[in-house]
């Protein structure tokens, strides 16, 4: 049995090199979907394989390569508690920053860039 | 100085050694800084759709192969790791030097990749989408650095035996650099 | 294991420390304390000299100060906005958490130091840093940053409406640097407290003082980042030209804003948390009593951290938000103030019925729950945003705040100063002295304040530096007030001289005091007066919570964590 370092006294049956290089390859093939999908030209596509994908990335990434899955749970619970704080910080601002209009308001300067570019836009990508 | 290593550091009521506590809590830090950073850049996005233009100039080429790196180098980290507990110091030492050679190849890329933009006139001053994508990959980039000169510090006492644990550490930091990249890339190359 | 409960025998003895090594250079948490102590109030004093110099302007406008000289507008914007910065960020901060924090925790939780003593010191080094930082940005062309401690752009972004270009970014850099020390801080104290405990520390033995600090400083992480990110983008804007917060450009001042108040609010909580623990430890040893109820005061300190995350906006009520978020943001701010109220009645209730000791340090204690339920009510008003509409920033929020931060950072900072310091020196200090120090304080204290409120409700503007050209304010009456409340500022400076001689003298001649001169119960208290370098020939083990006071049946009136049953 591998000898474990003080550090993982507590330790579950230890992962090989074979199997950090299987979730290796998993997320090698992740990465090529996550670049031909854009390609598709399809929005919803891009955003799941885009996006979707990323998460799922991290997540292993996560679980895996940072031991998270054997990890105490409250680590976790500290981890998604901080990424809920930037959630937080979107919902609380994105009436404000993200839209250039709304009840009762306009943001000129927003619509006078995006006019700017409507006039010399080159056709769609 | 000497300073000896007080007791405190070494007792662990939680169970979880002090130090690997200390980088999920510097983990947690980073993952507010870097959120903060990308919700801008993301109600930004979706403000201002003419940003797409600019984005489609940003090279997924360059970006795949440095995700592509980035993955590669957290690989060799966690085998840099799994040596490290089975008390091969060598080898261990060999797949951190692995990782920081990753990062070299990422700052590499990077740097060619920018020089070009930068010479087709996109500037960090040209336009807004531009100073985010400086901005955010090069604040990533400082990040990559200093994950790379703590490895190098960790793997000449990995070489000695000593401190064997901090491979484990850097580690985690190395994961997490490569988990922004990992969202980097498609808000920045993708989104077109 | 052998480790766990000896100490290991550090080498003092053998290995004689330079000057240098012991005092300037030292990993040893108690020093780092202390210097971060003493930092903090030599910057508060500058602060301080601050708001002596603008309240002389806004008494006597356009008169000379004395000890300063003429004051120009573009000075008053510097001294407005530096004082503010300075109070929260280099004196409330360093002083309640820093301070407070390093020299108590490894004590209080019967360790030899904080688990991390390098990255202690280094922190330490980073905050000094920024406060030469902070301190060089006076002496540079333009003078220090005249954008206030909010530096909302375009004001802060742009030299040409700042006119302090030099200034702006140097106090930008200076947060900046700040705000890493404090991070690398807190992570030294949230794992110093989750791992390195005495054994048979429960959570619920932990003193009241140190969750708060702890809990303040994951506070501070949580909210921090976002206003890290924009502090980047403004000093890019500020001194290479991009856009982040440039309308013209696509970027948002009101993204600015959210920002900085997205920290702004849990900031507050983050001073106030370490006052309320300092106030419980003081109230609880001077009044020979439990605290009323210890878990239930744990977790609304925990709702009140997360509610806080979900209030910032009050800020923002009329700086053209969306109305809908400003009616979540009124129902949410006004919610809060029920566990802070609660937490009051709490330790109102740890009073009722104690056998209160009117030591100085208690007097202080005491004025704190006064004192910051005026603050705590007035806010009230604010948080409505239709009555904020009025009196958002005039000087009726000033007041408000001040009846808040004062208390946190001054009244609750005097109580522990004075409550530890036997600790900390192995000698009291002057008990006489103390009490003139305190009424000194006090009375002044309000006196400064309250005329402010009226003032605040009757138009004056915050930020404005004389009052000349606004004929319904330029009025004798409100006149008189703003000179009573200057010199109030004057008072209390001059009884700060008291402190500061007793402080000092005490420091090398007061009275000697031995290991527990208050009879209280909590670790710290076990060690000497003043403790060695690794705190405790043999570490303690806690068999109960650190408020058994009173306990029927025992003949003495106190019960160290320590004792074995």
């Amino acid at each position: 049995m591998a000898e474990h370092t003080h550090a993982h006294k507590d330790e579950h049956e230890h992962h090989g090199p074979r199997f950090y290089f299987k979730i290796y390859l998993v997320l090698l093939v992740l990465l090529v979907v996550s670049i031909i999908g854009p390609e598709l030209n399809n929005r919803v596509l891009t955003l799941i394989t885009a996006f979707g994908i990323a998460i799922v990335k991290a997540l292993m990434v996560a679980a895996y390569f940072m031991h998270l899955k054997v990890e105490k749970k409250y680590i976790w619970y500290m981890l998604y508690t901080m990424l809920l704080m930037v959630f937080l910080f979107f919902l609380g601002t994105a009436a404000d920053v993200m839209k250039s209009d709304g009840n009762n308001w306009t943001n000129e300067s927003a619509h006078r860039l995006i006019d700017q570019h409507k006039g010399n836009a080159p056709a769609e990508h | 100085m000497g300073m000896q290593t007080p007791v405190a550091t070494g007792r662990s009521v939680t169970g979880i050694p002090t130090g690997r506590l200390a980088v999920w809590w510097i983990v947690g830090s980073e993952i507010v800084i870097f959120g903060g950073l990308l919700m801008y850049y993301i109600m930004l996005r979706n403000k201002f759709d003419f940003w797409s233009e600019s984005s489609a100039h940003t090279n997924t080429f360059a970006g795949a192969l440095n995700t592509f790196i980035l993955l590669t180098s957290s690989l060799f980290i966690v085998m840099a790791h799994y040596y490290a507990e089975q008390k091969d110091h060598i080898k261990s030492f060999k797949y951190i030097w692995a990782t920081i050679g990753g990062g070299l190849c990422f700052l590499l890329v990077k740097s060619m990749e920018w020089t070009f933009e930068i010479m087709s006139g996109y500037t960090i001053t040209s336009e807004l989408f531009w100073s985010f994508y400086y901005t955010a990959a090069g604040i990533h980039a400082v990040h990559v650095i200093a994950g790379m000169v703590i490895m190098g510090i960790i793997s000449f006492d990995v070489l000695q035996r000593k401190n064997m644990h901090r491979v484990e550490l850097i580690g985690i930091y190395w994961h997490f650099v490569d988990i922004v990249w990992i969202f980097l890339f498609p808000l920045l190359y993708i989104a077109k | 294991m052998s480790s766990s409960t000896h100490a290991a025998h550090h080498d003092d003895h053998h290995h004689h420390l330079s000057f240098w090594q012991k005092y300037i250079f030292s990993t040893d948490h108690k020093v780092i304390g202390m210097q971060y102590l003493l930092t903090g109030i030599f910057m508060g004093v500058i602060g301080g000299y601050m708001s002596y110099v603008f309240r002389m302007q806004l008494a006597f406008p356009g008169k000379e100060v004395p000890f300063f000289g003429l004051v120009t507008a573009a000075e008053y914007n510097s001294l407005i906005t530096n004082h503010g910065s300075i109070m929260i960020f280099w004196f409330a901060m360093p002083v309640l958490i820093a301070a407070f924090g390093n020299y108590l925790i490894p004590l209080m939780i019967g360790a030899d130091d904080m688990v991390f003593p390098r990255i202690n010191r280094l922190s330490y080094q980073i905050f000094l840093l920024s406060a030469l930082i902070l301190i060089a940005s006076f002496f540079v062309p333009g003078g220090g940053f005249g954008g206030a401690w909010t530096a909302y752009p375009p004001l802060s972004a742009k030299a040409e409406y700042n006119l302090t270009p030099w200034g702006s970014s140097l106090w930008l850099l200076a947060v900046a640097l700040e705000f890493v020390a404090f991070l690398l801080g807190g992570i030294n104290f949230i794992t110093t407290l989750m791992n390195a405990r005495a054994k048979g520390m429960k959570y619920t033995d932990i003193p009241i003082v140190l969750w708060m600090i702890v809990i303040a400083s994951i506070l501070f992480m949580a909210s921090v980042g976002p206003l890290i990110a924009g502090a980047i983008m403004l000093l890019f804007d500020q001194m290479i030209g991009t856009g982040f917060f440039d309308p013209a450009r696509g970027g948002d001042p009101i993204l600015w804003q959210h920002l900085f108040w997205f920290f702004g609010h849990p900031e507050v909580y983050v001073v106030l948390l370490p006052a309320m623990g300092i106030v419980a430890e003081v109230m609880t040893t001077f009044s020979r009593k439990k605290l009323f109820a210890y878990k239930t005061v744990l977790f609304t300190t925990i709702a009140t951290g997360v509610l806080s995350f979900f209030v910032w906006a009050h800020h923002q009520f009329i700086a053209g938000i969306d109305p809908r978020m400003a009616n979540i943001f009124v129902v949410t701010t006004v919610l809060i103030s029920i566990p802070i109220a609660e937490m009051l009645f709490v330790y109102i209730a740890t009073l009722y019925g104690g056998s209160i000791r009117f030591t100085t340090a208690m007097l202080f204690a005491l004025a704190f729950l006064a004192t910051f339920l005026i603050g705590g009510v007035t806010g009230i008003f604010l948080g409505a945003s239709g009555a904020d509409i009025y009196f958002h920033d005039t000087y009726f929020v000033i007041a408000h705040f001040h009846y808040t931060f004062v208390p946190i950072a001054v009244i609750a900072v005097f109580a522990g100063l004075y409550y530890w310091f036997p600790k900390m020196f192995g000698r009291f200090m002057n008990e006489k002295l103390g009490k003139i120090h305190f009424w000194g304080t006090f009375i002044p204290f309000n006196t400064i304040f309250l005329p402010l409120f009226f003032t605040g409700a009757a138009g004056d503007h915050r930020r404005i530096f004389t009052y000349a050209n606004f004929p319904q304010l330029a009025t004798p009456g409100l006149q008189d007030l703003r000179i009573i409340a200057t010199y109030s500022v004057v008072a209390i400076m001059l009884f700060q001289f008291v402190f500061f001689w007793n402080f000092f003298y005490s420091m090398f001649r007061g009275a000697k005091a031995g290991k527990n001169p208050w009879n209280a119960n909590t670790l710290e208290w076990v060690a000497p007066s003043p403790p060695p370098h690794g705190n405790f020939d043999v570490f303690p083990e806690v068999y109960r919570g650190p408020y058994e006071f009173s306990v029927p049946g025992r003949d003495q009136d106190f019960w160290p964590q320590n004792e074995k049953a």
